[in-house]
């Protein structure tokens, strides 16, 4: 078995002696003679360092990986390339190992890597406070909602159907507790048909590109909760925000969404981060760590944890929030990759992404059997309607190393026939195209039935 | 753009930018090129782009590593802040974390072809399961926080479920600030019970306060104190009479591995700190992963979808068990965020359970435990204990809380600067200022993983600080001074709150 602790038998002898006891077991004799284990745990036997590797190893082969199938599936997630840098510098034992800056005086590196995270994604949402993480996009949506709650008291949210079902699920499993419900707004043609909002709306949710890929008009579905007072909680996917208007310019009041695609790993979905972005009216209420600007006693910048009474360790049951760990080192990750874009690197990659993004929508719905879902303007994603099983079309991708994209059915029963597409800068051109002959081929195939068992 | 006062090591990434540098370069565009205006109409484009930095690779790489010099970190120094277990971080989990097959799996990939991720996180289920003593597991919440979340809205679903409605909830005047944080966030009612003179839970405060309208007791045992509460049983029946739940926070399970289980004691939910526990490195604040094991009562309530072992064949096709995500689970309280949960802290911890073994786990929690009790005897050898006594008086588990209140009144110096003094000799300092009950307070967890040497050593700090007080209490009391900066004004901080860089 393998061990990291360091006490030797003399050592352990004249710890005892110093502590006064005989042995190891009498520093446990407050617990009752009935609650003890009296037994080892029914666990398997510890490993060398090398076998516990190869056990993991053996697991890890029995997965298929984006390196392993030319894959096509997002939905919240999206097989992005990593720079090297990211890894190098999210490694370093002072970043990896420390925890929260309580004591900022040695956590200047980190609280500066808060305040700078914080400063792009205010700049990528267009919305001045940014806290220094949440724990990934669905739970920010839950957590946005929250702010809503605690700001006007009303009694139901108004939920974009377009909104990814992990983040509708979500707000749903705690707004059940604070009483409040959720109500659907219906999507026309793909977008979100907003209906008439009355004085208990506490916000409108929806999703910037929403699950179906497509662009919402933003400020159009804004403007009425505004009038109806109401908050507006959009969902961003960040790289997108390149070429969008962004939520802020829109009239949003706080916009969250899933950092993975910001330089952090799929990891089977998490560990991510969310960001959590808000107007300068809200910055009370937000949830989580918030990394600001100060001096030192000798004039000195320096960087603290910040409006800290919002915080469970402050402020306790009147908190704003419960969360206390959240994603910093995935944040980290995200402010060195969103560096390492860059101001024009952000705009050119997102413009590649939705230039690819039409060649493959048009490339596909060319193939007889394959339809768009809708015509509205995508960057990085698109829903298409198949003309054959959708399970089997992917099943039949498979067989030739392709994923062709995410069946809508599980969360959209009245599209049993959608698939919904991915495409980040990974995948080319070439990769597209195949795309394109593996779907046609699997989508002729299921087409006929009787003809591709003959 | 540079900002005066700010020497070049002190700069941010943005007062770096010059404008056409550049570190990513695109890929070609390998596809026909269309008009912009073609595929996103003006109206819903941006002006202008996001003023993100404009630097280099060399110098982005260069920013960072300077950065990370500004950081205390538990790889190069001892840490001993209580309640967050900062216990070493085995290098192997970085490696095996970044192998593809975990590193690269998609969320969303069918079952059957991530079968190894699903059976590592039914093996983590299984393992977790037999250190609680609770059968059933849900490894979906993200943090400690949000599997008592999950635990308070399970309670929920369960008193809902059987036609009560409650409204109340208890937690000892010890807990944790997310424990009375989460209470409210899940809809209930905050009651406190308080401490009895030896630290424990007060019975009869209990007694009184346990009435119908309890949901649920949210207990962390040992406590905050660092105690095992000797009354557990006791309390089991208290609680469990009334109708209502009994929830452990298991920021303490440290102490207690192979030794005594949650689910023994009676608790009906557990929620686990894989970061502390189970040693994920801490990231300067997260990621962690906080899985919750429940009793069967409970069951049915574990959010969707659960990691199930479903036997071979049965329509799957595999010709061994197989692997799969459940979530026909009508009684669910649903999702608590997207996807599986953190499988990537999954991997370390499992690595670790792995490495450790049932004997390995035993042998870290009797360890933890001997550290604790060693450095409060050495810190009492010292003399300390004349001005910073045990807040009680008796053995601890795996940490232990100090009063500060005599140094206070007779060196002058108060908790702070004792803590900001300790920052001068190359050591993380305690949790400082809890638990709130006990007056500047300091609490202190060393864990397994440190040597004799080094709580020798601390404890030689502490008693040269308090040394160095009664000749000059000034020193502590501007202290820091070898940190890359000095104390800072967290109040001007907060009156005037500059939470990103104007640009």
């Amino acid at each position: 078995m393998t061990t990291y602790t360091s006490v030797t038998d003399s050592d352990r002898n004249e710890m005892l002696r110093a502590i006064g006891v005989e042995s190891i077991e009498d520093l446990f004799a407050d617990i009752p003679a009935a609650l003890r284990l009296n037994r080892p745990l029914a666990l398997d036997d510890g490993l060398a360092e090398q076998e516990v590797f190869e056990e993991l190893r053996a697991l890890a082969a029995r997965n298929v990986s984006t390196d392993d199938e030319l894959s096509f599936v997002g939905a919240g997630m999206y097989d992005h390339y990593i720079p090297a840098l990211v890894d190098s510098i999210i490694l370093r034992s002072e970043f990896l190992t420390p925890y929260t800056p309580y004591q900022p005086e040695i956590s200047q590196g980190g609280l500066q890597a808060m305040f700078e995270y914080q400063t792009a994604i205010s700049e990528l949402t267009a919305l001045p406070v940014s806290n220094a993480s949440v724990y990934e996009g669905p739970s920010a949506v839950a957590a946005a909602g929250y702010v809503a709650k605690l700001t006007n008291g009303r009694r139901r949210f108004v939920v974009s159907r377009a909104v990814h079902p992990h983040s509708r699920e979500a707000l749903g499993t705690l707004a059940h507790a604070w009483g409040m419900e959720l109500a659907e707004a219906p999507l026309v043609d793909g977008v979100t048909d907003l209906p008439a909002l009355d004085q208990d709306v506490s916000a409108v949710v929806v999703q910037q590109p929403n699950f179906l890929g497509a662009v919402e008009d933003l400020a159009a579905l804004a403007e009425p909760a505004r009038q109806a007072g109401a908050l507006t909680i959009c969902a961003c996917d960040p790289l997108p925000l390149a070429l969008l208007r962004p939520p802020g310019e829109c009239g949003v009041d706080i916009a969250v969404g899933e950092g993975q695609t910001l330089g952090n790993r799929l990891d089977f979905g998490g560990p991510s981060f969310g960001f959590f972005a808000a107007t300068e009216a809200l910055m009370r209420q937000m949830p989580g760590r918030i990394a600001g600007e100060t001096r030192d006693l000798d004039g000195k910048r320096g960087f603290v944890l910040t409006l800290q009474t919002r915080e469970q360790h402050i402020r306790r049951e009147k908190a704003t929030s419960n969360i206390c760990t959240a994603q910093a080192l995935n944040a980290l990750a995200g402010v060195i990759y969103l560096s390492w874009l860059g101001r024009r690197g952000i705009v050119e990659l997102a413009e590649l992404m939705l230039q690819r993004t039409a060649y493959a929508r048009q490339r596909v719905s060319e193939i007889p059997g394959v339809r768009l879902h809708n015509e509205q303007p995508v960057v990085r994603e698109f829903a298409l309607r198949l003309d054959a099983p959708v399970d089997r079309v992917i099943a039949r991708c498979r067989e030739e190393g392709l994923n062709p994209g995410y069946a809508l059915a599980r969360d959209y029963p009245e599209l049993k026939d959608g698939l919904l597409v991915a495409i980040t800068e990974r995948r080319t051109r070439a990769d597209i195209d195949r795309l394109a002959d593996v779907l046609a081929n699997a989508v002729a195939g299921e087409r006929q039935p009787a003809e591709a068992c003959a | 753009m540079r900002v005066i006062g700010a020497a070049d090591d002190e700069l941010t990434i943005f007062e770096r930018s010059s404008p056409g540098r550049r570190a990513f370069v695109a890929p070609a565009l390998d596809v026909p090129e269309r008009p912009l205006d073609a595929l996103l109409p003006e109206t819903l484009r941006r002006n202008q782009p996001p003023r993100l930095p404009e630097v280099s690779e060399p110098e982005i790489v260069r920013h960072f590593n300077r950065l990370s010099k500004r950081n205390f970190d538990l790889d190069t120094g001892f840490y001993p802040l209580g309640s967050c277990t900062m216990k070493h971080n085995p290098k192997v989990h970085e490696r095996i974390a970044a192998l593809p097959g975990h590193s690269k799996l998609h969320p969303l990939q069918d079952p059957r072809y991530a079968q190894g991720a699903l059976e590592l996180m039914w093996r983590l289920q299984e393992a977790l399961s037999e250190i609680a003593g609770l059968p059933h597991v849900s490894l979906q919440p993200s943090a400690g926080s949000h599997g008592e979340l999950a635990g308070v809205l399970l309670t929920r679903a369960f008193h809902e479920d059987r036609g009560e409605r409650r409204t109340k909830v208890l937690t000892p005047d010890t807990a944790h600030g997310t424990n009375p944080a989460t209470v409210t966030m899940a809809g209930y009612e905050l009651v406190k019970v308080g401490t009895d003179a030896r630290g424990n839970i007060d019975l009869d405060d209990l007694r009184d306060k346990a009435s119908d309208d309890v949901a649920c007791l949210m207990l962390t045992n040992p406590s905050t104190l660092g105690l095992f509460e000797p009354g557990i049983e006791e309390i089991e029946r208290i609680v469990h009479g009334t109708g209502a739940t009994l929830y452990y926070d298991g920021a303490n399970l440290n102490a207690i591995m192979g030794i005594s289980r949650p689910g023994d004691m009676g608790f009906d939910i557990v929620h686990f700190n894989l970061h502390k526990t189970f040693t994920q490195p801490h990231g300067g604040g997260g990621p962690g992963a906080g899985p919750v094991a429940v009793s069967e009562r409970i069951e049915p309530y574990l959010p969707r979808p659960q990691v199930v072992k479903r036997p071979p064949g049965a329509g799957n096709g595999a010709s061994g068990p197989f692997y799969d995500l459940d979530y026909d689970r009508p009684k669910s309280i649903g999702r608590l965020r997207g996807f599986q949960g953190n499988y990537g802290v999954f991997v370390r911890s499992y690595a670790y359970i792995r490495s450790l073994g049932a004997a390995g786990l035993h042998e870290a929690s009797q360890v933890a435990v001997l550290n604790a009790n060693y450095l409060l005897a050495r810190l009492r050898r010292e003399g300390v204990a004349e001005y910073l006594p045990a807040a009680y008086d008796r053995l601890c588990m795996h940490e232990f809380v100090l009063s500060g209140a005599p140094m206070k009144s007779e060196l002058q110096i108060r908790t702070l600067d004792l803590a900001k003094r300790l920052l001068d000799h190359g050591v993380h300092p305690p949790t400082v200022y809890f638990p709130l009950i006990v007056e500047e307070a300091l609490l202190v967890e060393p864990t397994e993983t440190e040597t004799k040497e080094t709580l020798d050593h601390f404890a030689d700090i502490v008693a040269g600080v308090l040394r160095e007080a009664r000749e000059d209490p000034e020193i502590a009391r501007h202290a820091p001074y070898t940190t890359p900066v000095r104390r800072l004004d967290e109040a001007a901080a907060a009156r005037h709150p500059v939470v990103r860089q104007p640009l």
